[in-house]
């Protein structure tokens, strides 16, 4: 964790952001709101998987986990609270900035690079757990992505991921009701077509070497105003997936 | 920036409802500092708080779930009944445990037991830090943490709770506002030594100043809350001894057989009172700097345990996901769950002593014919009685059992 590369007025304008990202009532509320329920998937497969113990203060002590596309830090900074040695990368510098400010401000200790998950592949480098959330439906070619998302997941190591299913319902919640009316992100945040269905995850995940574990959908309970757990896949949903055995 | 320790959660003042809250996060592993102006040996001293705790069946749970229980448990007297009785009046309400269940309907604890079994149990716990005969001047708030001016250097937490009772200093440096109003009575406090025993019987008498209380205490003993109007109490607190007794001996009767009195008497100024906002930004308010309520049901403290047990478990929740623990979702949903039940019980206890302070002859026929008829619906007396146990509402994981 360092800064030093940064010049002063950098700084200061990553700090600015960073006040933006992690304001719950700003701009990402929208990715605060949602943010406890995808932890609690994260959370409660790494742990089966790697079988520690939730109700330890940091049950993934000695762990490494990569953060693809972590944006502004929101869920790579949980990661650090729960144990993980985090690397988190993002394609943009300025993410990478906001999320190195904050990451200290917080006293947690993550390292972050403007990367991408091709860099690290190229470079060799694995780690034990490999999240990728809200990022494949992004990116120009899902296949290639999460082939190299896999290549960074060790032996037994395991891969997260949460995105959006291409269905009638998507369009109405995830696109237009979420950009449109309810105005939860700005409009253009998302191109519906780029949606990946659940088969095509798991089609995606098989090739690039990954067993699919288990699906869950997320969804919004409008009495709680919280987002939960459920089978529902239509709209938003995670997948956790195992490297398969070589 | 300064260079201390964050701590998850600094907790001011170390009460009753602030200590077992620090005991309660800190068991979680939670790291939390609890500030105190007071040295905890002037707390456990007999002159420093003579009053004793109808403690519920649910904050017995809690106080078991947070190992303090067990140092309190040989000093409590259970309470098996309840009989509550209008001034000189035949009709009367009764509340017998053997009409719930095996269960008692509470359990008397001396404060200053309780506050000898917190001390205990804060000092026994590795991420708990004790910091006592520590002000707090001041509170600064930035995004990412509080920092508090205290007279031992600054003190850097992701999360405040004041805990510091109804004149908390933190909330006024917040600037949370209180909503309320005092009662033109005062409590005064006494404990007696009677020849019969008590049987576990709480006696609750509704005279024109306002309710006694005969709460039983372990041994042939009991604690006297007696609710009066203020200007005449400062003539009871100004009596010697012996004068003193014959106004107990006038209100209890002869049943207890020869009272004395033991240790020394108190008074303590009634109000109602609750905060506008629980929190504020990193700033959490809990127990009594929260909600003051009239003492009549005995359930000021019993609402701060459930507000520690609430926030504990919220806090606790937020940790295990590796949350910032004072994420806003977190602590609007801590205010939502309290201030509702919290305002409920301040509107019954209010109700009550409005209904019951008084001698008009209409009010006190139909309070008698309320109290009647109470006692005969049963529904309903359940209904009193398990939520003067605890045991209504949302209740919180660690208080039940």
């Amino acid at each position: 964790m360092t800064t030093s590369t940064a010049l002063p007025e950098e700084v200061a304008k990553f700090s600015a952001l960073a006040d933006q990202w992690w304001d719950p009532q700003g701009p990402f509320r929208p990715l605060h709101k949602l943010n406890p329920a995808r932890l609690l998937f994260i959370r409660d497969r790494l742990a089966a998987h790697f079988g520690r113990d939730v109700e330890t203060r940091m049950p993934f002590k000695g762990l490494t986990l990569l953060d693809i596309g972590c944006g502004g830090g929101l869920t790579a900074e949980p990661m650090a609270r729960l144990g993980f040695r985090v690397t988190a990368i993002d394609a943009s510098e300025e993410n990478v900035g906001v999320a190195r400010v904050h990451a200290e401000r917080m006293d947690l200790d993550i390292t972050y690079e403007a990367a991408t998950p091709e860099q690290l592949m190229a470079r060799g480098v694995k780690f034990d757990a490999v999240l990728a959330l809200e990022v494949v439906e992004h990116v120009t070619d899902v296949d290639a992505f999460l082939a190299a998302s896999a290549a960074c997941v060790g032996a037994d190591g395991a891969f997260v991921t949460a995105t959006l299913n291409r269905t009638l319902k998507s369009l109405a919640l995830g696109k237009i009701a979420a950009e449109y009316i309810l105005r939860w992100v700005p409009a253009g945040t998302h191109d519906w077509r780029k949606f990946v269905r659940p088969s095509e995850l798991a089609r995606g995940l098989r090739r690039a070497g990954l067993d699919l574990q288990k699906m869950e959908g997320v969804h919004y309970d409008v009495m709680t105003d919280r987002w939960r757990l459920g089978p529902d896949l239509d709209v938003n949903y995670m997948a956790y997936a195992k490297k398969a055995a070589a | 920036m300064t260079t201390e320790q964050r701590y998850d959660v600094a907790v001011v003042g170390a009460g009753l409802v602030g200590g077992a809250l620090a005991c309660a996060l800190a068991r979680h592993g939670v790291r939390t500092i609890v500030i105190d102006r007071l040295d905890p040996r002037v707390m456990v001293a007999p002159a420093f708080d003579g009053r004793a705790s109808a403690v519920a069946l649910t904050s017995r749970h809690f106080l078991e779930a947070i190992g303090v229980w067990r140092h309190v448990a040989p000093g409590t007297q259970a309470m098996r009944e309840i009989r509550i009785s209008d001034n000189a009046s035949p009709l009367f309400l009764h509340y017998d445990h053997a009409d719930i269940g095996d269960q008692p309907l509470g359990y008397m604890a001396e404060n200053r037991h309780l506050r000898v079994a917190l001390a205990k149990e804060m000092t026994a716990l590795p991420d708990l830090t004790v910091m006592s005969g520590v002000s707090v001047a001041g509170m600064t708030q930035t995004p990412d943490e509080v920092i508090l001016e205290t007279s031992g250097g600054p003190v850097r937490a992701a999360l405040t709770v004041t805990a510091e009772g109804r004149d908390s200093q933190l909330r006024k440096l917040a600037g949370i506002n209180v909503t309320g109003w005092d009662y033109p009575q005062v409590g005064l406090v006494a404990t007696i030594a009677h020849a019969r025993s008590h049987d576990g019987i709480a006696h609750e008498r509704f005279l024109p100043a306002g309710p006694f209380a005969i709460l039983p205490l372990k041994g042939n003993r009991a604690s006297l809350v007696w609710t009066e109007r203020s200007d005449t109490a400062t003539s009871y607190m100004a009596m010697d001894d012996a004068a003193f007794l014959r106004e107990i001996e006038e209100r209890v009767g002869g049943f207890l057989g020869a009272l004395t009195l033991e240790g020394p008497r108190f008074s303590y100024p009634l109000g109602l009172q609750f905060a506008q906002q629980y929190t504020k930004g990193r700033l959490v308010l809990a127990g009594d700097a929260a909600h003051g309520i009239h003492p009549i049901a005995g359930q000021g403290v019993n609402l701060g345990w459930r507000d520690a047990a609430a926030l504990t478990e919220i806090i606790v929740d937020a940790m295990r996901l590796g949350l910032d623990i004072a994420n806003v979702d977190s602590l609007a949903r801590y205010e939502r769950w309290r201030r509702a039940d919290n305002l409920l019980m301040a509107g019954m206890t209010d109700a009550l002593n409005r209904l019951f302070s008084n001698d008009v002859a209409p009010v006190r026929l139909a309070r008698d014919v309320g109290l009647a008829t109470v006692n005969k619906l049963t529904p309903l007396k359940k209904l009193f009685m398990r939520h003067a146990m605890g045991a209504v509402g949302d209740v919180p994981r660690l208080m039940r059992g």
